[in-house]
């Protein structure tokens, strides 16, 4: 049973977040020129009238369509003004692309996510393989902060998924292949050179591509990030049974607009099922009736994740995922809701193409 | 509930994720599918050398007594493990794929027969050779095993189509099959009674999977059967280790010569059109005539516009439902938007009372359709659906194989030997029956859709030379 003492401290504190950020974003002096233009438009004052969490909803939903195209500087807020900034982009979709700016995000994210991971099995000044989605993606800066925090060095190969898209939407399924192996004999490559190489963070698929050309437990992998499409219960007791038994494996949830959420430790009554929890107060789930986004289901009652990015670089109120999945309850570890059984969002099925990232 | 475990070469595996198997109707949950993730396929696959030799080590006399006791076990009522018996598979199969008993017991019967004539199967495919000649060079004969697996993405519209993929089996060549979501009946009946009966578990996988680990069978076997609709079939057209079953376009021609003959043909064009529901992609989509059209399309109309939907348990039904009503009623809007470009004319219409969608006991079905086509090059010429559909065509003889496109089985009607001979060189046409024979018709001698043997088999050179 959860410790309820624990869970109304976690909601005071992102209450009071809510209110500092809403502070910063809507100030003259430290907002973006994104969000002060859209305070300028709206008949209330978010400093005034935001007073926690549930508040947000006064704003509307965020829509993702706002972060394409330029000018990204738009996304600075000026209290950062003269930092590094890193520009990344999001999904695998072609054309204009949409944009987030970030200074420190991705690393404080990784940070924390750092001090989630064993040090026995993901052992400090060990080295990384990197093998995913690189190029403007934050995965890139992202997982070489992460092996340099924890005193190793990151391997990269890189698999544009754009180019697995347009491969998928021709039905060019030969090629397809032909492209997997070129990435995977890469991560051959490079495991083979590197016997420093304990961690890897991949994708469900390319995971399974590398598992059928060699066993990573024999390459003294000792702890794999996994994160990306396609992550269910079933592939969940695949990899942890039939991959890569024995090697610890970490189910994760993240991408550019969030940061990274946490899988619920591994416990067999689970029977596999995965539950992740954002990275409070930073970030925010919830899990809301697709029909009225203004319901959050109850426990264990099936919805559309409504997501809410709460940090000093970015503002993104109550936006509406590409994903569904069960409201879970919150658990000593993160007395926070959480999201069970993540998958693309049934009524955007057809029109997402899924691929090998 | 019946559960239905990815069978991994053989041996029952209960995935995590599962999905409903359901009556049709009415929404009623008959089994439940252990969905494989699509990773699993390509990880077991890595073992069809040590599956395919299990195979190998069984002679074909063995392979034979087998499948012969397999095909008693497919009839039989109990059936060990599977405990599952011959009528209440027939029901099952009915109530999730809405075809009717009568077609249900038909298409069992062929998978039986396939079991069963195992040996003249094999000597058809062998173009009469002695099977046994697999294990042997008598002659100097020899084969080459181009595969160690063979994969089959299956329908869930005719059970009849499981007899084109188990002679692979007694071929020593294991099979790594997805079953249609609504028709896992059958695959899992046929596995379940031949391990029974003696065949070695590696034989069958069965893997109810999604779009991807379709593709994943399709990859990572050596050679497949790939069933399906244009859309999902064209991006493997050209890759000669797939063996598309696709729409097949089949055709009656008629010739000339026929005159007012043609006009007693018509029921063997309406059995053409309307064998197993009009299913298959054997069933004549359209009638290519040189002679009396219009009269023959009205007459075919006559005939098709008395068929009515029967409930699917009636003794004299020959129509299926479809799964989806939805499904029904978009191929009739189609049909209906394609009867707008000039030139066609729905002749069943008079005929029949009411729409071309018909709702019996809750059921919808697609009623016979006829149309006529003034014009050859008319869309509707080019035509399959999963009903009993035909377009009627009139078209100079000289002409006819100008306008004809591809066409998996022709029946010409034609006593002309000049056309006979075109027509046995026309490269648009992959089966021809010269005479009445009805367009599904197959003979074992004679594979349809290519010969399982020579897909999985290639004759080697061989040399021998012992004396040194």
């Amino acid at each position: 049973m959860v410790d309820l003492s624990r869970v109304q401290q976690a909601r005071e504190r992102l209450d009071a977040h809510v209110r500092d950020l809403v502070a910063w974003h809507f100030s003259p002096e430290t907002g973006c020129p994104f969000w002060l233009d859209f305070a300028s438009r709206l008949d209330f004052d978010p400093r005034d009238k935001i007073g926690g969490y549930a508040d947000l909803k006064k704003l509307g939903h965020f829509q993702d369509e706002w972060l394409r195209g330029g000018p990204v500087r738009r996304w600075i807020p000026k209290g950062l003004a003269g930092k590094g900034v890193s520009v990344f982009e999001t999904g695998g979709s072609t054309g204009i692309p949409k944009y987030r700016v970030s200074m420190d995000d991705f690393r404080i994210d990784y940070e924390m996510f750092s001090d989630t991971l064993s040090d026995e099995t993901f052992p400090k000044g060990c080295d990384w393989l990197m093998l995913g989605p690189t190029g403007p993606r934050r995965l890139r800066l992202a997982i070489e902060h992460l092996a340099q925090y924890r005193g190793g060095i990151a391997f990269h190969v890189d698999l544009d998924p754009r180019w697995v898209n347009k491969l998928i939407k021709r039905s060019a399924f030969h090629e397809l292949e032909l492209y997997k192996e070129h990435v995977v004999d890469q991560a051959l490559t490079i495991l083979k050179a590197n016997d420093k190489v304990r961690c890897v963070f991949t994708t469900p698929k390319l995971l399974e591509a590398l598992c059928a050309k060699i066993d990573l437990a024999r390459y003294g992998i000792t702890g794999i990030f996994c994160g990306g499409t396609e992550m269910n219960a079933q592939f969940h007791r695949f990899a942890r049974e039939e991959l890569v038994p024995g090697i610890d494996f970490r189910p994760t949830y993240g991408n550019t607009l969030m940061g990274l959420a946490c899988h619920k430790p591994f416990v067999p009554e689970d029977e596999y099922r995965i539950t992740y929890y954002p990275p409070h107060p930073r970030a925010v789930i919830d899990v809301v009736d697709p029909d009225d986004p203004n319901r959050v289901v109850d426990y264990g009652e099936t919805g559309r994740v409504m997501l809410t990015t709460l940090t000093r670089e970015f503002f993104v109120p109550c936006f509406l995922e590409r994903d569904e999945g069960e409201r879970m309850g919150p658990i000593d570890l993160y007395p926070w809701d959480g999201v069970q059984n993540l998958r693309l969002f049934s009524r955007l099925q057809s029109s997402v193409v899924v691929g090998v990232y | 509930m019946r559960q239905f475990p990815v069978l991994r070469a053989g041996k029952p595996y209960q995935s995590v994720d599962r999905v409903p198997v359901q009556h049709f109707l009415t929404g009623e949950v008959m089994g439940e599918l252990s969905m494989a993730n699509s990773g699993m396929i390509p990880w077991d696959i890595r073992h069809k050398r040590e599956w395919s030799q299990r195979l190998s080590s069984i002679g074909i006399a063995q392979w034979e007594s087998i499948f012969t006791r397999a095909a008693n076990a497919f009839e039989c009522d109990v059936l060990g493990a599977f405990d599952q018996s011959f009528e209440d598979y027939l029901d099952q199969l009915s109530a999730t794929t809405g075809m009717p008993l009568t077609l249900c017991r038909k298409n069992a019967a062929k998978i039986s027969a396939a079991l069963r004539e195992i040996r003249p199967t094999l000597q058809g495919l062998m173009r009469g050779m002695d099977p046994s000649q697999l294990e042997d060079s008598r002659g100097g004969v020899m084969f080459r095993r181009e595969a160690a697996c063979m994969g089959a993405v299956l329908p869930s519209n005719s059970p009849g189509v499981h007899s084109l993929w188990l002679p692979a089996i007694a071929l020593k060549v294991p099979v790594v099959l997805k079953p249609g979501r609504q028709e896992p009946w059958s695959p899992y009946r046929i596995a379940a009674a031949l391990i029974e009966s003696g065949c070695p578990p590696e034989a069958v996988s069965i893997y109810p999977t999604d779009h991807a680990g379709a593709r994943e069978i399709l990859m990572n076997t050596d050679r497949s059967m790939l069933f399906g609709d244009e859309r999902t079939v064209s991006p493997w057209r050209g890759d000669a280790r797939v063996q598309i079953h696709g729409p097949g376009w089949s055709k009656v021609l008629v010739g000339e010569d026929m005159g007012e003959e043609v006009l007693a043909f018509v029921d063997l064009i309406e059995r053409s059109v309307c064998e197993n529901s009009g299913r298959s992609c054997l069933n004549t989509s359209s009638v290519w005539t040189a002679t009396h059209g219009y009269e023959l399309a009205d007459g075919l109309a006559k005939r098709l516009g008395a068929i009515n939907a029967l409930p699917l348990n009636h003794p004299q039904a020959t129509l299926s439902a479809f799964a989806q009503p939805e499904v029904a009623k978009l191929f009739s809007k189609m049909v209906d938007e394609l009867l707008q470009t000039p030139g066609a004319e729905d002749m069943t219409a008079k005929y029949r009372e009411g729409g071309r969608v018909a709702v019996v006991d809750g059921a919808h079905f697609l009623l016979p359709t006829v149309v006529w086509c003034s014009d050859p090059d008319h869309p509707l010429m080019q035509m399959e659906f999963l009903f009993p559909f035909v377009a009627v065509t009139q078209v100079p003889q000289g002409d006819l194989l100008n306008h004809l496109q591809e066409t998996l089985v022709a029946t010409a009607l034609t006593r002309d030997e000049q056309w006979i001979n075109q027509l046995k060189v026309a490269h648009q046409i992959d089966r021809l029956n010269i005479g009445p024979i009805p367009t599904f018709h197959i003979r074992r001698d004679q594979p349809h859709e290519g010969n399982l043997f020579e897909f999985l088999y290639q004759q080697r050179a061989y040399q021998e030379e012992r004396q040194f």
